[in-house]
């Protein structure tokens, strides 16, 4: 424990700034993935254990997409567009197929595909780890704000999180086929029976958070190395985040995922070889004192 | 009316007991033909993040084994190798590892295991007194601890110990000259990473006095991200830093801390990064990284190190790795030793190999020694350099002293109460 590196942390603006945003990098990521498992799960009423795949392959498809054509833009583009495809085809063909199933049996096959898909990437690009690169236009010196080190890549790594999380938000409060997708999220049956198509929202529901996932793997693959199985790591702390801010719930997502930041980015300062087990602590007061999670409603 | 099956034997029944019983008495001439060839067991990683690593192991081990059984195998019989993925994981290792003795027939284990999964092979080689060799595991403690020795273990790899007095007094000089006095380091958080920092940090101090370390961080072992060890490392603005974070965990460190403008605000010295599986992915390898080597095939700077590594790359279209020349060595060495003792028997290579000097591309000085009192590797080049971002990416390797390294080592194990 070192709590005067942390209290002395918090006494400078410089290192506020730094941590700050170094907790906003790694809860912003966080958020894209546990925003999808938890939209599927609101939805669809499944916990997707293979959406990790989904984040890998968003980073796969980036580096390929940027090694052919070297645009960046193009390679979220294609990091996204692609894993929303891949949700789409996974949800029709396989997951539609347990719904109604035992969650073992639900487990058992996301669990399979965490397998299926890893080896397909391992098929496809190598068990190797590779890196893509940071692209030449952000290959600059990082800015200093109130003598804080801030990145400029992780300024628009931030903004376009928070720019997904508000198009989802306002998405599904203010617009017909967010309300839709409320609806069936609530009443499946009624949904169906008022003569919308339900196979359809799901599979879209699906594909968005299948592309959330991608994106965060995208913006990632800048920064991380690629390998296969590198959604593992990352779904146990979406994990944690759902958990936290409540399954179902978009804002919890947004909160727990900055939350889990928060306390990486903070705890690595005051309690360096207990950083993780802090992340795990948090989680139980949090179930202890709320156990739907802290935006999570309860379950009629 | 329905034909039924008549109660007793049918036909086809004994047909099939007729063929198992040919087999059986055929089995013994099977066997005999079979003991011709001898089998040997390899627990290693082949999926997940250090993957890469395992099958460069693999591919050295069947570069070798190639010329080995043409030219007669061990005492006359051909090696059939038996290679199984562990997933990194110990428990899978030492599992995988009975298994090839006790259901594969395995007579000689490589345990080409992290040293996480190297400790739980040991124990299985202990239990079954099976002849093993540790290709990997750069732990010092796994052949300098007295408690850890067993008479059919041996280690083919370089030793913690050694990167660290020869990283030590690299260091220091530079630290000396450039006037380096605050360092912080940062580690994997395991057996490895703990040790080798320490034993980093312990000769660095002895031959630099001056030195204060301000900052450490122990990120866990394959942690996707890094930035907020690397903000918390900016924070106590250190004039060097030490890493031994290693493989896909090194380069993603790298691009992170690159976006942050690390390696211009300090010398960074990172024992893992002159090795072709790192040194290719980066896309933006900072210039000047102080590295220790190894595999590189400049250094050793002789035409057999440049063939050996050329040959590699010719049949798998990679450069080999640091695991790769640990592994080759490995079965030079079970070669050589079989040779000496005219037997392909565990223990009677064992007995032929301990303190057994071959001819080897990667020795210091073209040899290298299998150590007898400890039964572990030594006389291989060890040395340091700075990166380049493109070949040959370690322009001078500054060697080592093998002399400086034996008397600093045993002074080492008698702190440590190993002698």
């Amino acid at each position: 424990m070192d709590l005067d590196a942390l209290t002395g942390c918090l006494a400078s603006s410089a290192c506020l700034v730094t941590q700050t945003t170094s907790g906003f990098i790694i809860g912003m990521l966080l958020f894209l993935v546990a925003v999808g498992l938890t939209l599927i799960f609101g939805v669809l009423k499944v916990v997707n254990f293979s959406h990790g795949a989904f984040y890998m392959f968003g980073a796969y498809f980036a580096m390929t997409a940027y090694q052919l054509s070297g645009s960046f833009a193009l390679a979220m583009l294609c990091g996204a567009a692609g894993t929303a495809i891949l949700g789409l085809i996974f949800e029709r063909v396989f997951m539609s197929r347990v719904y109604g199933a035992d969650v073992l049996m639900q487990l058992l096959v996301c669990y399979a595909f965490v397998l299926i898909f890893d080896d397909v990437v391992r098929m496809i690009w190598g068990p190797e780890f590779k890196s893509m690169g940071m692209p030449a236009a952000f290959q600059v010196a990082p800015l200093f704000i109130a003598g804080g080190v801030v990145p400029p890549y992780y300024l628009l790594l931030i903004g376009v999180a928070l720019a997904a999380a508000m198009i989802l938000g306002l998405g599904l409060a203010r617009t017909r086929i967010g309300k839709v997708i409320r609806a069936a999220a609530h009443n499946p049956g009624m949904v169906s029976a008022l003569g919308i198509n339900t196979g359809l929202i799901y599979g879209g529901v699906f594909a968005l958070g299948g592309m959330l996932a991608g994106l965060a793997g995208a913006l990632a693959a800048p920064v991380r190395s690629l390998t296969p199985g590198m959604g593992f790591s990352v779904l146990i702390e979406s994990f944690i985040v759902t958990v936290i801010g409540g399954m179902g719930s978009i804002l919890g997502a947004l909160i727990g995922a900055l939350l889990i930041g928060l306390i990486r980015s903070f705890g690595s300062l005051g309690f360096p070889l207990f950083t993780e087990g802090l992340m795990y602590l948090f989680m139980v007061i949090v179930l202890v004192s709320r156990p739907t999670g802290l935006f999570g409603k309860e379950v009629a | 009316m329905t034909r039924t099956r008549k109660p007793g034997v049918s036909r086809r029944a004994t047909l099939a007991m007729m063929g198992a019983g040919a087999l059986t008495f055929a089995s013994p001439w099977l066997a005999r033909a079979q003991a011709k060839t001898i089998k040997i067991g390899m627990p290693t990683i082949l999926s997940g993040r250090v993957a890469q690593l395992g099958t460069s192991s693999r591919n050295a081990v069947m570069l070798e084994i190639e010329k080995v059984n043409a030219a007669g195998g061990l005492a006359g019989r051909q090696i059939e190798m038996v290679i199984r993925d562990s997933k990194g994981q110990p428990q899978e290792a030492a599992r995988v590892a009975r298994e090839l003795v006790n259901t594969d027939g395995c007579e000689i284990l490589i345990d080409a295991e992290a040293s996480s999964g190297a400790f739980a092979v040991h124990e299985v080689a202990r239990d079954l007194g099976v002849l093993c060799l540790h290709t990997n595991s750069e732990t010092s403690a796994l052949s300098a601890d007295p408690k850890q020795h067993i008479p059919n273990a041996f280690r083919t790899a370089r030793q913690g110990v050694h990167d660290s007095i020869v990283g030590g007094s690299y260091a220091a000089a530079i630290a000396k000259a450039k006037g380096l006095k605050k360092w912080a380091t940062c580690s994997p958080d395991y057996a490895y990473g703990r040790d080798t920092t320490g034993e980093f940090v312990t000769y660095l101090k002895r031959f630099a006095p001056d030195i204060e370390i301000i900052s450490e961080s122990w990120p866990k072992l394959f942690q996707p991200d890094y930035t907020e060890v690397v903000t918390k490392i900016l924070q106590a603005k250190p004039q060097a830093l030490y890493s031994c974070l290693w493989g896909g965990d090194l380069t993603s460190y790298i691009d992170q801390a690159n976006i942050y403008a690390l390696f211009s605000q300090m010398e960074v010295f990172a024992v893992n990064m002159a090795d072709y599986t790192a040194l290719t992915v980066v896309k933006n390898l900072p210039k000047g990284i102080h590295s220790g080597n190894r595999y590189i095939k400049t250094y050793p700077a002789t035409p057999e190190n440049a063939a050996w590594g050329d040959a590699y790359k010719a049949k798998y279209n990679e450069y080999p790795t640091n695991w790769s020349w640990e592994n080759a060595t490995a079965i030079m060495l079970l070669a050589e030793a079989s040779k000496k003792a005219n037997s392909a028997d565990g223990k009677k290579i064992a007995e032929a190999m301990r303190g057994l000097k071959i001819k080897s591309p990667f020795g210091a000085d073209g040899t290298v020694t299998m150590r007898a009192e400890d039964q572990t590797l030594v006389g291989y080049a060890i040395g340091w350099g700075t990166t380049i971002p493109q070949e040959p990416y370690v322009p001078q390797v500054q060697a080592g002293d093998w002399k400086t390294i034996f008397e600093l080592e045993a002074e080492w194990k008698k702190s440590k109460g190993y002698t």
